[in-house]
């Protein structure tokens, strides 16, 4: 169980929170001009990374704010967090 | 068998308060302090189960929670009985009552002790290669199987105890009082940091408290009243929470542990009373001290099982702190240096040891010296080869050893003895260490694995970490914490330390023996029978994972988890298998450490506090009204009201004829409920809901159904336009939690450029749902103020408006097809008024009806329910709702996989309606459906998602899913059910008033 610093509360148990996938896929703006198969990409293609993953989290039980995580999936280091509309850390 | 070998006063024992206790049903006697194993021990009683595999007799092997053999039955009470418990923990109390497991009808003559005999035709995997077939036999095996397995006896009542959780917070949490952990924990409190010390024991100072010898000293004190003195210095210290009793269970990641603190488990049944038997710590901790100590190995040799064998530390314990004799002819066997420590302490008993077998040849220290001065004969460079005598040890055969320490040479010699204390020197205890995702390394200079890459910040000091000695202790630990803990200095600086002990060891992990080695009986898994020649066999079979040999053979998949065996398995397999112990690597290690009891774990989360139950504000008349509940979600709801003893059935019909013919009321409370409001509130509904929007007049409501982007449906509900910018969705019972977070999400990571705000109002209003031909009768009379004509109040509108000084939100939308008004109050008003609907509906017969009914009357009309009539696979198209998808919008969430070449296939599963060739005949809900009965396999076309007999219409109805079903009306169809097959015919899913008729009626 994670000890998560939620950009908006502050540090809080994992059991508040929800995770929810990848981060920094964005929503096509024009979904209907899309192929399938470029639509496909968007709705079910995922990373299953061992190693540094991006992720986003919602403070469900607390603020209900979503936000960004850089956890390292094979030791669960959680590496950066950031709010929505951030940019990914670099480092 | 009633000899008393209580010697000299145990540390540890108040021999002015006897304890009588029963084992096996006769009384016995121990004193205040002992153990049941201490106390049986002073009984002369060694034999107290039987193994697993082949019912050995088996005795008493350790003094602690590694303990694989003697593990027993407490209690006699069907509620409170508890197997596997171990007898080296328990501390017994006035009236205990414990029995041996693992054997019928008793320890002394078990029927099971045949498979003893066997045991040449029991080999590793022999169930798994026995009763593979003929595959349909195993029914019959498994009855046989199932009867012989098994450890104790689980309780047949509900435990009558109370248990909790508790959540503790500290900087530092030690785990262990031995001397590590107590310097550890006086040393990180005294430097002002919350500190938590734990230990399963219930005293503290671990085997330093009773180490009193002239060859272990510090600062000149003998360590034993050394410790004495901290432990009294660190219980006066203020920020240092002790707890005794307390077994850490699991450490995960981010230093978070369990442990469980046994709070009366040592106290006679009459003192617990109420109080709590056990509590599950949950520990956050920002440091953590493993100080977890060292378990001894035992050695492995032909029949090293035999009752009267043990540990040589548990030997020395129980002298040393209970006050017992394990035999009076003692024998020690050894790699090294442990066992004359306990040699000598029990020649200060008065306790007889007349020889110790020690594998090592050229050995010298100052330890074995004094046991020579002390006549106590020493074999050097000896091994046991066999032992003797069924139920006690009587026995022993030793032979030399080769150079190498792979054959026994010379001649057998015989010695007679009652017990063998055995040691093979100590493995650190990493358990928890690779719990929380520490890696080990191997050191090869004495054959362990310790601590060496931290997952967090955590260390592990003493032994737990590979220093076994009072010296190299003392030494290395204040260097560690002050690093660790980042404090200047500690007050175990510059201490003079003697320590006599050598640590020379000769590891054999298999000794040799003049059999043959297919005859030999060497157990590695003491509890699950597993010798070494079950693990060679693994390997000659093909196996190389320690993880495959592990389960294959059973080796470490007892109680104890193989706490004494593992390491010698390992070794065998890396000998045999000609591969390093480093790269072999371990088995995993996982929590609990030692067993949890089930009350632990759910603390007071049982019965009525198992999960949270939501009621809305109408429940308590319900319950009054004799309604019978459904869960829904977290929410009671009224399921249906049973008058005079009516059956569900019969009440149904009747609710349901009710709201057609007259009038019904249903409590909609648990409908979700979401308060929307912004500037951009229309155009978020507009790309949430697969229909428009924009157009909505202000006061008036519509049908939304919300998909997920993948196309298919999520939820569905009526949305009403309050104002400009004001909107309130009602969303299904069990999905309004996870409606809202979906809408979230949305505006928040997606669109968060619009100017929209979400409230869950759900809790906040009641909601009224009145129905039937004279709904409107009933609620015009509670609001005489307001125009109930069409032409002012039409279907899909709303009004808002007061009943008496309440004011309320009324909506006249249906979910029955029948002419019904919603009323929406502020909750605390929702009991009122529903009854003012009652008492304005007594003359026509108003009915209160609950969700059974609800489901009826909306299947009748074909109104899916979202998750009974579709399951995450089912578009809008699936569900013949062309009718509710925009074509004109250009986008909403899920519109684009609405044409995927998936989801335009002609035959997926559409909804359909199904009646029965026999109208009488109700469907089962889930039935499978199917168009030829002959064919094979047989193609599952569908299945029954809802089904009732209508009572308005007088026949069975149905909607089902049926592959390409949209194109098959009027077809025959069939649903093969156990016993007999039922003739349907696909048909329109809208059973009543296609029109809408009585919408307006």
């Amino acid at each position: 169980m994670f000890v998560i610093n939620c950009p908006y509360c502050g540090e809080r148990e994992q059991s508040e929170f929800k995770a929810g996938g990848e981060a920094h896929l964005v929503r096509p703006k024009q979904p209907t001009e899309l192929s399938d198969d470029e639509w496909a990409e968007y709705l079910f293609m995922r990373k299953n990374i061992k190693g540094i993953q991006f992720e986003r989290w919602v403070h469900t039980h607390g603020c209900r704010k979503w936000f960004n995580m850089v956890r390292d999936t094979s030791n669960d280091k959680i590496k950066a967090i950031y709010k929505m509309g951030e940019k990914p850390p670099t480092k | 068998m009633t000899k008393n070998l209580r010697v000299k006063s145990g540390r540890f024992i108040d021999e002015t308060y006897r304890v009588s206790f029963r084992f096996n049903g006769k009384t016995f006697y121990g004193f205040k302090g002992d153990t049941l194993a201490s106390a049986l021990l002073a009984n002369n009683i060694h034999l107290v189960g039987r193994s697993f595999k082949y019912h050995r007799p088996r005795g008493i092997m350790t003094a602690g929670s590694e303990e694989p053999n003697a593990i027993v039955q407490l209690h006699k009470n069907s509620s409170r009985t508890e197997p596997n418990v171990r007898a080296t923990e328990i501390e017994i109390y006035e009236g205990l009552e414990a029995s041996s497991q693992n054997c019928w009808p008793s320890v002394n003559f078990d029927i099971g002790g045949i498979n003893n005999f066997l045991s040449p035709f029991l080999p590793a995997g022999f169930y798994y290669k026995t009763f593979m077939w003929p595959a349909s036999f195993w029914e019959k095996y498994e009855y046989f199987i199932r009867k012989s397995a098994g450890l104790g006896k689980s309780p047949t009542e509900p435990d009558p105890d109370i248990y909790e959780h508790k959540y503790i917070h500290c900087d530092v949490l030690v785990i262990g009082a031995g001397i590590s952990g107590i310097i550890a924990a006086k040393t990180a409190a005294k430097n002002g940091l919350k500190t938590l010390l734990v230990d399963e024991k219930p005293y503290l100072g671990g085997s330093t408290i009773y180490q009193n010898s002239e060859h272990f000293k510090i600062n000149n004190q003998t360590s034993s009243s050394w410790i004495e003195k901290e432990i009294n210095e660190i219980k006066r210290i203020k920020n240092l929470e002790i707890k005794t009793r307390t077994s850490v269970a699991a450490f995960h990641g981010y230093n978070y542990l369990l442990a469980r603190e046994n709070l009366t488990d040592h106290l006679p049944l009459e003192q617990r009373n109420d109080n709590t038997r056990q509590r599950l710590l949950k520990i956050r901790a920002k440091k953590v001290i493993s100080a977890t100590g060292a378990l001894e190995r035992p050695l492995i040799f032909d029949n090293n099982d035999r009752p009267g064998i043990l540990l040589s530390s548990a030997i020395e314990k129980y002298a040393n702190l209970f006050g017992v004799a394990c035999g009076e002819k003692n024998i020690l066997f050894t790699n090294n240096d442990s066992a004359y420590e306990t040699a000598i302490s029990l020649f200060k008993k008065g306790i007889n040891v007349e020889t110790i077998i020690d594998n090592r040849e050229e050995i010298d220290s100052k330890l074995i010296k004094e046991a020579e001065k002390n006549n106590i004969k020493i074999y050097k460079g000896y091994t046991v080869v066999n032992t003797s005598g069924y139920k006690r040890i009587n026995k022993i055969s030793i032979m030399q050893l080769s150079k190498d320490g792979q054959k026994v040479v010379g001649s057998k010699k015989t010695i007679t003895c009652d017990c063998l204390g055995v040691s093979g020197g100590w493995t650190p205890a990493v358990h928890l260490f690779t719990q929380s995702g520490g890696k080990l390394k191997f050191r090869d200079e004495d054959q362990v694995f310790i601590p060496n890459i931290y997952p967090s910040d955590q260390i592990s000091i003493g032994s737990c970490n590979g220093d076994f000695t009072l010296d190299e202790i003392l030494l290395n630990i204040p260097k560690v914490l002050k690093e660790f803990l980042n404090v200047k200095k500690t007050d175990y600086e510059n201490l003079e330390v003697h320590s006599s002990f050598n640590k020379s060891k000769r590891n054999i992990w298999l000794l040799p023996s003049d059999k043959i080695f297919g005859k030999t009986k060497s157990f590695v898994d003491y509890q699950n029978d597993a010798t070494a020649k079950d693990i060679k066999l693994a390997l000659r079979e093909g196996f190389r994972s320690i993880e495959h040999v592990k389960r294959y053979t059973t080796t470490g998949m007892g109680t104890d988890q193989g706490k004494l065996g593992n390491m010698h398995a390992l070794g065998i397999i890396s000998e045999t298998a000609n591969s390093k112990m480093g790269e072999l690597g371990t088995t995993t290690f996982r929590p609990p450490y030692t067993p949890l009891t089930f009350g632990t774990i759910v603390g007071r989360n049982v019965g009525e506090y198992f999960d949270v139950f939501r009621k809305t504000p109408i429940h308590e008349w319900h319950v009054q009204n004799k309604a019978e509940f459904e869960n829904v979600g977290q929410w009671k709801r009224a399921w249906y009201y049973p008058k005079d003893g009516e059956s569900m059935h019969e009440a149904v019909q009747r609710e349901s004829k009710a709201a057609r013919d007259s009038a019904g009321i249903l409590d909609a409370s648990t409908l979700g409920k979401i308060d929307i409001q912004g500037t951009d509130a229309s155009e978020f509904l507009n790309r949430v809901y697969t229909n428009a929007w924009s157009k909505l007049a202000i006061g008036k409501c519509r049908y939304g159904l919300m998909l997920n982007e993948d196309g298919m449906v999520y939820d569905d509900g009526v949305t009403t336009r309050l104002d400009e910018n004001h909107y309130i969705m009602t969303t299904t019972t069990g999905g309004a939690a996870n409606v809202l977070g979906k809408l979230e999400d949305y505006l928040q990571t997606e669109w968060p450029e619009l100017d929209v705000y979400l409230t869950s109002v759900t809790d906040h209003y009641a909601t009224v749902s009145v129905c039937g031909p004279n709904s409107k009768k009933i609620v015009s009379q509670i609001i005489p103020d307001l125009d109930f004509s069409d032409e002012n109040f039409p279907h899909m509108s709303f009004k808002n408006t007061k009943i008496g000084k309440i004011k309320c939100r009324i909506m006249r939308i249906s979910f029955t097809g029948e002419h019904s008004y919603e009323i929406n109050v502020q909750a605390n008003f929702g009991k009122s008024v529903w009854e003012k609907c009652i008492e304005a509906g007594k003359e026509f017969n108003i009915t209160p009806y609950g969700t059974e009914t609800m489901h009826l009357l909306r299947a009748e009309k074909g109104f899916i329910i979202v998750g009974q009539d579709t399951d995450a696979t089912m578009t809008p198209i699936d569900l013949q709702m062309e009718w509710i998808v925009s074509k004109k919008k250009y986008d909403f969430i899920g519109k684009r996989s609405l044409y995927r070449s998936d989801t335009i296939k002609e035959d997926r599963k559409q909804l359909v309606g199904l009646l029965t060739e026999n109208p009488d005949e109700v469907l089962e809900e889930g039935a499978q459906i199917i168009a030829d009965i002959n064919q094979t396999p047989i193609e599952m076309l569908g299945h029954v998602t809802s089904s009732y007999y209508s009572p308005n219409l007088k026949k069975s109805i149905a909607l089902g899913v049926v592959r390409g079903g949209k194109n098959m009306m009027g077809q025959k169809l069939i649903i093969p059910m156990e016993n007999k097959k039922i003739n349907v015919t696909v048909a329109d899913p809208i059973f009543l008033d296609k029109e809408n008729k009585r919408l307006n009626a």
